[in-house]
């Protein structure tokens, strides 16, 4: 079999697995609706003041603000604890022992992320449609859109894969997951607008991935008058992404430390 | 001579400042199975782990089916099964969906339920694994290793944690592999699972090859001096020669392991001559036990 076949069977075990799993498949994807209700409940009853000058429901923001965190939560946090784990299980050493080759099982799990954001994502629109009145865009926003959650996920699922290298083993997964994004999120617009935020918020902010997919989200999503639509964006989390493949290549490891 | 699978040569492996192997040469030939046996902390992961390609030496060299096991390459990989010595399956895929989701990795497959049937887990055929006791996990493990139809099958104390009756099963499974014409390179701490799995053993202690042979003739055990022992009653005669009498009240004899058919007609006749019974009997030769445990006696109790 080459190296699509191989993915691609993989893919389908990954999945397999994954439904088998229903408390950790439900949580996984009620996890972000459950964030987009809670702080459209306590956050989202006022307006955004755009740079602009234009007025922005924040119910509708959150929509496009949990579908990046849905990305995120699906691509990098999950993806790094599940990997940790079977690594500490030795289910990656056994794997590594067999003809398989080692990218093609780890492309496997970052396609496998990709499927599940795209759903979560899907999840996240019907619900802001139905009950925020966030429309799903349509034609070249739709297109965008796609290409942001798509370049946005493996761009995460990346980061995710080059952040296990770091981690010494299970234990301490979701606590070095957390670290590294909980801060971003807070600082990048996905849970609380950033539009009044003081500079310094602004300045880090921009340096990391989460901020430029935010407002890559927002642009194609909801688009002019309101948001530009901004291939840059999407390029800086892209450059991320290459940054996590490259750093995972080199470093990523298929046996716990100690 | 026959083709030799394994070669390995005056291997080493340091970890920092320690060295867990120190130098140790030897050869596995096509169709036998061959026994690394030694304390724990002997070296024996080390070594096995370099020969499926997880480890580098630090020198010497080591050939598996004629490749450089370091070199990782995918060729060599296809022509042999691992049962590491601790290791996970998913646990929410069934044995069967486990042993074909790794079969699917290899060129050459064997049947699933084959394979399923050798490790006699056929009864569980459709169960996930997160349902499956230690034992049965242990040995899906050897039929994941069998699944891709390996010439050579690495089993790395693959009857660690069994209990007695699951170690015996887990013993037939390996004659099966023999039976199906697998070379097999088994480590173990269990003298008794070497002596009867194994046609040819090392024992390995610190790092070091200790004694390699058959394991019935493992460090001259074949030439140590046999052992008879019995009890007597208390009115009766004592017999001439060298006998011990131990602590138990009982009587014991050392001789040659060439002279043991005459000192047992020796003994017995004397007894009859004299209507005196021997009672518990016993005749020991040294087992693989009492060789280990000299062997590698600086080293037990660690």
């Amino acid at each position: 079999m080459n190296d699509v076949a191989l993915t691609a069977r993989q893919v389908r075990y990954t999945n397999t697995a994954f439904w088998r799993n229903p408390q950790a498949a439900f949580f996984t994807f009620a996890f972000p609706l459950m964030f987009l209700v809670i702080f459209t409940a306590l956050l989202g009853k006022g307006t955004v003041t755009l740079d602009s000058g234009l007025e922005f429901n924040q119910s509708t923001y959150y929509v496009a603000s949990m579908s990046a965190f849905a990305i995120i939560t699906a691509c990098y946090t999950n993806l790094a604890i599940s990997v940790t784990f079977q690594r500490d299980a030795g289910i990656l050493k056994r794997t590594r022992g067999t003809p398989l080759p080692g990218y093609d099982y780890l492309a496997a799990r970052v396609t496998h992320a990709i499927l599940i954001a795209l759903i979560l994502v899907a999840i996240c629109s019907a619900f802001g449609a139905i009950f925020y009145g966030a429309d799903i865009p349509t034609g070249v926003a739709l297109m965008q859109t796609v290409a942001v959650v798509l370049i946005g996920a493996g761009s995460f699922a990346a980061l995710g894969l080059a952040i296990t290298a770091l981690i010494p083993n299970a234990e301490a997964a979701p606590a070095e997951v957390n670290a590294t994004i909980l801060p971003l999120l807070f600082i990048s617009g996905v849970f609380i607008p950033v539009e009044n935020a003081p500079k310094w918020v602004d300045v880090v902010g921009k340096i990391f991935p989460v901020r430029h997919l935010v407002e890559a989200y927002l642009g194609a999503y909801y688009g002019q008058p309101l948001f530009d639509f901004s291939w840059r964006d999407v390029g800086v989390v892209a450059l991320w992404g290459v940054a996590g493949i490259v750093f995972a290549a080199r470093r990523f490891s298929w046996e716990p430390r100690r | 001579m026959r083709e030799r699978v394994i070669e390995v040569s005056d291997l080493r492996k340091s970890y920092g400042d320690v060295e867990a192997v120190r130098g140790i040469s030897f050869h596995v030939e096509r169709g036998e199975v061959f026994a690394m046996l030694g304390p724990n902390g002997a070296g024996k992961t080390t070594t096995t782990e370099i020969l499926e390609g997880y480890r580098v030496p630090s020198g010497g060299s080591a050939s598996v089916l004629g490749h450089d096991p370091a070199r990782r390459e995918r060729s060599l990989k296809e022509r042999m099964g691992i049962v590491l010595q601790s290791t996970g399956i998913d646990p929410f895929l069934t044995v069967a969906e486990s042993i074909e989701m790794y079969a699917g990795y290899y060129p050459s497959r064997r049947p699933t339920d084959e394979v399923i049937d050798v490790v006699g887990l056929s009864e569980k055929r459709d169960t996930r694994v997160n349902k499956l006791s230690g034992g049965q996990q242990r040995r899906l493990d050897v039929a994941i290793a069998l699944a891709g139809d390996p010439e050579l099958l690495f089993l790395d104390e693959p009857t660690t944690g069994f209990d007695p009756s699951a170690r015996r099963n887990a013993w037939e499974v390996v004659k099966n592999l023999i039976a199906i014409g697998k070379t097999v390179f088994l480590t173990t701490h269990f003298m008794d699972e070497a002596q009867y799995l194994a046609d040819r053993v090392i024992v390995i202690a610190n790092g070091l090859i200790v004694a390699e042979g058959p394991p019935a003739s493992l460090a001259g055990r074949d030439q140590m001096r046999t052992r008879i022992r019995f009890r007597l009653p208390e009115t009766a005669p004592h017999p001439d020669g060298p006998v011990r009498r131990l602590a138990d009240g009982s009587l014991e004899i050392d001789v040659d392991a060439t002279d043991t058919t005459k000192a047992v007609h020796d003994l017995t006749g004397w007894a009859l001559d004299r209507g005196v019974v021997l009672e518990s009997l016993e005749i020991t030769q040294p087992s693989l036990e009492d060789v280990y445990l000299q062997l590698t006696g600086a080293e037990v109790g660690m």
